[in-house]
């Protein structure tokens, strides 16, 4: 087995526990603290099922940043719609038959990488340019849109100019999976693209990129708007009452 | 004390964002609190010694106890989209008023004791040590946060500024530093029953003042009640219902309406105040005890209801908060919402055409109205989302024939703050709050040119009295601001249906 092959599983694997752990810790930590108050950021939906429609909004139409700023929220569409589409378009590397919609998203699968780095481009210009945005930017805000134009770069890069071998990429990858390892083909830009994801993997759950999970949790968008209806009480709230102070 | 000299900002064509200024408004910074006004609260007196290890402990306690700060500190992408947002960024240009700086002041030490990267790589996160210089940067810009959310709105995540600065207050509080507007404010409550100190003979006395002028004025014998047991409705205003222009127009509205209804009602001498500072300083024990003294009052008084009147944060602590704080309600007639406000009390006997308004008694007057930010953004009146925008314009134009809204983007859930608000309504912050109101006077300028508008309307308390002072540092007369009920008290015809 080449030591590139044994390297490069190793880190695969190491990025990914990494990964699911540290979310997993993370949404679990979120899930369990409480939210003493009702603070939905009114108007409010006040059903469930409102909340869900909120929420859903925030996620797939990023509601409130169009609210705010059109640009912004054009790149940031544009970004993370290509990066969905890249991402759905890997999928093919991981299951075997390709599933049929899969398959039919590959050719937007393609225009998806372009658009995402040009998002990234739009970010990264906007977070240089304006004053606002750049004083509020730290040295690992712009390390963030660097590496995610480096993966997309990269990966455009393995399409359009170096045509690795896909097929003993795939053999690798499900390899991993099944625990029988393949061969990693030896491409410098594919392995370029491969450490780059492995650093996004681990720097996920200690980064920004924990408003992915946190959008959920975010009480002021996850409440119904019922406090008149329905009591509210977080438990160590509840432990004050009976003190004696009340009526 | 000195007199602050400031430049009032120029009310332009349009609202402009500013270039950054740092730093300057560095200098902003409360007084702080006298130790007794911390001790009656059970804070320390002055700044602890182990005061680095007491704030992140209590920022620990925080991040256990509410999800909000823990989500709001991790979720930030730093997108901006908020800073841009902030009356105080707006008015000032210094650029940790911008909500997501602001919330950088307290993220940066979340980071450095909370989070692996800022333990390992302080200086690429943005995170620092706590040291003197953290601490007053705290105390300045904490208290350059109205607690509008405004921000909020506007932010992909919710993430609210007002819930970090809550907490930065709580952990200043807990360290010894307090701010002496709120703490000293919050004892009168816990020991008079409300924030003027006005003790109850005082209380019964302005309010047979207040009949005496009614019945020269209407000659109708409207009753101002205190203390009557079994009264239908309890009535908690903001105290300053009971003695400033505009707001005792407001509380002479309210007692016309209940006459006119013909529903009786009282005031509480022992519970004299819908105000809750408690929300300011992010306390929520101290939150508690305010409004379990409401609790009390009801229950002693025997009422079946409790209406509160015209205050935006006590509007947003009795409907968002009282339930959890000091209910069940169960002791009160459940065919109502508890608690209601009175505009929603007056909008239902208006729909149901149990009184009678003379628009025609506010000729004189060209209205606007300035949605407060807390009812705005943080309650709701009425069965519908966006009641809270519906039901005071409802209330209004059926007050007055010549009604006129602002801008879009300055009303309604985009609502700019007064400048006043979240504890900083005190004369050494008059700098920060005559910039604050900026984006608001710019949008009057607009009505005022467009329509011919000549008073706006309002339903908070700390609104009408920041707008009382600032209105004159933009060539607006004071009496501009109005009270909603004070145009219900001017168009109610009493004596007509009884
Ligand atoms: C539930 C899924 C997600 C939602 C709702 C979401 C939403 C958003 C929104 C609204 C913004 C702000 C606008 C902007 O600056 O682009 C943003 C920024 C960002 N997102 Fe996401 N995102 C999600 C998942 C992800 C994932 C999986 C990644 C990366 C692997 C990611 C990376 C980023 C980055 C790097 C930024 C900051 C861009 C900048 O620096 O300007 N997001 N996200
Ligand atoms: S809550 Fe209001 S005052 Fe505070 S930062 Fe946000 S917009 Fe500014
Ligand atoms: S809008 Fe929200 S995510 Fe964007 S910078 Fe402001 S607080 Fe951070």
């Amino acid at each position: 087995m080449p030591i590139m092959t044994v390297i490069y599983a190793l880190l695969l694997y190491g990025a990914s526990a990494v990964f699911v752990l540290g979310v997993s810790y993370r949404v679990f930590a979120y899930a369990r603290t409480p939210a003493p108050l009702k603070i939905p950021t009114m108007p409010a939906p006040v059903t469930r099922t409102g909340v869900v429609f909120r929420v859903a909004r925030e996620v797939t139409l990023f509601e409130s940043l169009f609210k705010s700023s059109k640009w912004t929220w054009i790149f940031a569409v544009m970004f993370h719609l290509g990066l969905l589409l890249e991402v759905l378009r890997h999928l093919r590397y991981f299951i075997q038959p390709v599933w049929f919609w899969v398959v039919l998203v590959q050719p937007f699968g393609i225009y998806g990488g372009m658009v995402m780095v040009a998002g990234l481009l739009g970010l990264l210009g906007r977070r240089l340019l304006i004053a606002r945005v750049r004083y509020i930017s730290q040295p690992s805000d712009y390390l963030m849109l660097l590496l995610l134009l480096g993966i997309g770069l990269s990966g455009l890069a393995i399409t359009f100019l170096d045509h690795t071998d896909i097929v003993s990429f795939k053999a690798f990858v499900l390899g991993l999976l099944y625990f029988d390892w393949q061969p990693l083909p030896d491409s410098p830009l594919l392995l370029a693209h491969l450490s780059m994801v492995v650093a996004l993997l681990i720097v996920f759950p200690f980064s920004k990129l924990l408003h992915a999970p946190g959008v959920f949790f975010s009480p002021t968008r996850n409440q119904v708007d019922d406090a008149r209806e329905r009591r509210h009480l977080a438990p160590w709230a509840a432990q004050l009452e009976g003190a004696g102070d009340e009526v | 004390m000195a007199k602050v000299e400031f430049k009032v900002p120029t009310v332009g064509e349009y609202l402009t964002t500013p270039d950054l200024q740092p730093g300057v408004m560095a200098k902003s910074a409360p007084f702080k609190a006298a130790p007794r006004h911390q001790q009656a609260l059970g804070f320390p007196g002055e700044l602890v010694e182990d005061w680095e290890q007491r704030a992140v402990a209590k920022l620990a306690e925080l991040l256990k106890k509410y999800r909000s700060l823990r989500v709001h500190l991790d979720a930030c992408v730093k997108c901006g989209s908020c800073a841009d947002k902030c009356h105080y960024f707006l008015g000032t240009g210094d650029p940790k008023n911008m909500p997501v700086a602001r919330q950088d002041l307290l993220r940066s030490i979340y980071r450095r004791h909370f989070t692996l990267a800022g333990k390992l790589f302080p200086r690429l996160v943005g995170a620092r040590d706590l040291d003197p210089s953290v601490l007053e940067e705290w105390y300045s810009y904490f208290h350059q946060c109205s607690q509008c959310r405004r921000c909020s709105v506007f932010c992909p995540y919710g993430i609210d500024t007002a819930e970090i600065s809550m907490a930065a207050r709580e952990i200043l509080d807990e360290i010894g530093v307090g701010q002496k507007y709120c703490n000293e404010i919050l004892g009168k409550v816990h020991t008079l029953g409300n924030n003027l100190g006005l003790p109850p003979p005082a209380l019964a006395n302005t309010l047979e003042g207040l009949e005496e002028d009614v019945k020269e004025d209407t000659g109708v014998e409207v009753r101002f009640p205190l203390d009557v047991q079994g009264a239908e409705v309890l009535l908690i205003p903001p105290s300053a219902d009971f003695f400033a222009e505009p707001h005792i127009d407001g509380l002479i509205g309210y007692a016309k309406v209940f006459h006119q209804a013909g529903v009786s009602w009282t005031l509480s001498s022992y519970a004299s105040e819908a105000a809750n500072f408690a929300l300011f300083i992010g306390n929520y024990e101290q939150m508690r005890k305010v409004a379990l003294r409401i609790r009390k009052a009801a229950i002693d008084l025997k009422v079946k209801r409790i209406i509160v009147g015209e205050c935006g944060h006590a509007w947003r602590v009795a409907y968002s908060f009282w339930n959890t704080l000091a209910g069940p309600f169960d002791f009160l007639d459940p065919r109502y919402p508890v608690p209601q406000h009175i505009i929603e009390f007056t909008h239902d006997l208006i729909e149901r055409g149990a009184i009678k308004l003379d628009k025609e008694a506010n000729d004189q007057m060209r209205v606007t109205f300035h949605d407060s930010c807390n009812v705005a953004r943080a309650t709701r009146m009425g069965a519908r989302p966006g009641g809270q925008f519906v039901l005071p314009r409802e209330v209004i134009k059926a007050s007055c024939n010549h009604f006129f809204d602002m801008a879009p983007e300055t009303i309604g859930e985009k609502t700019f703050c007064c400048g006043g608000g979240g504890g900083l309504l005190t004369d050494e912050l008059l700098e920060l709050r005559v910039k604050g109101a900026l984006p608001r006077m710019q949008a009057l300028r607009e009505v005022q040119k467009e329509h011919g508008v000549t008073h706006m309307a309002a339903i908070c308390a700390i609104c009408k009295s920041q707008f009382s002072k600032v209105l004159p540092y933009y060539e607006f007369p004071m009496e501009t601001i109005v009270s909603v009920h004070q145009l219900v008290s001017n168009a109610i015809q009493l004596g007509t249906n009884s």
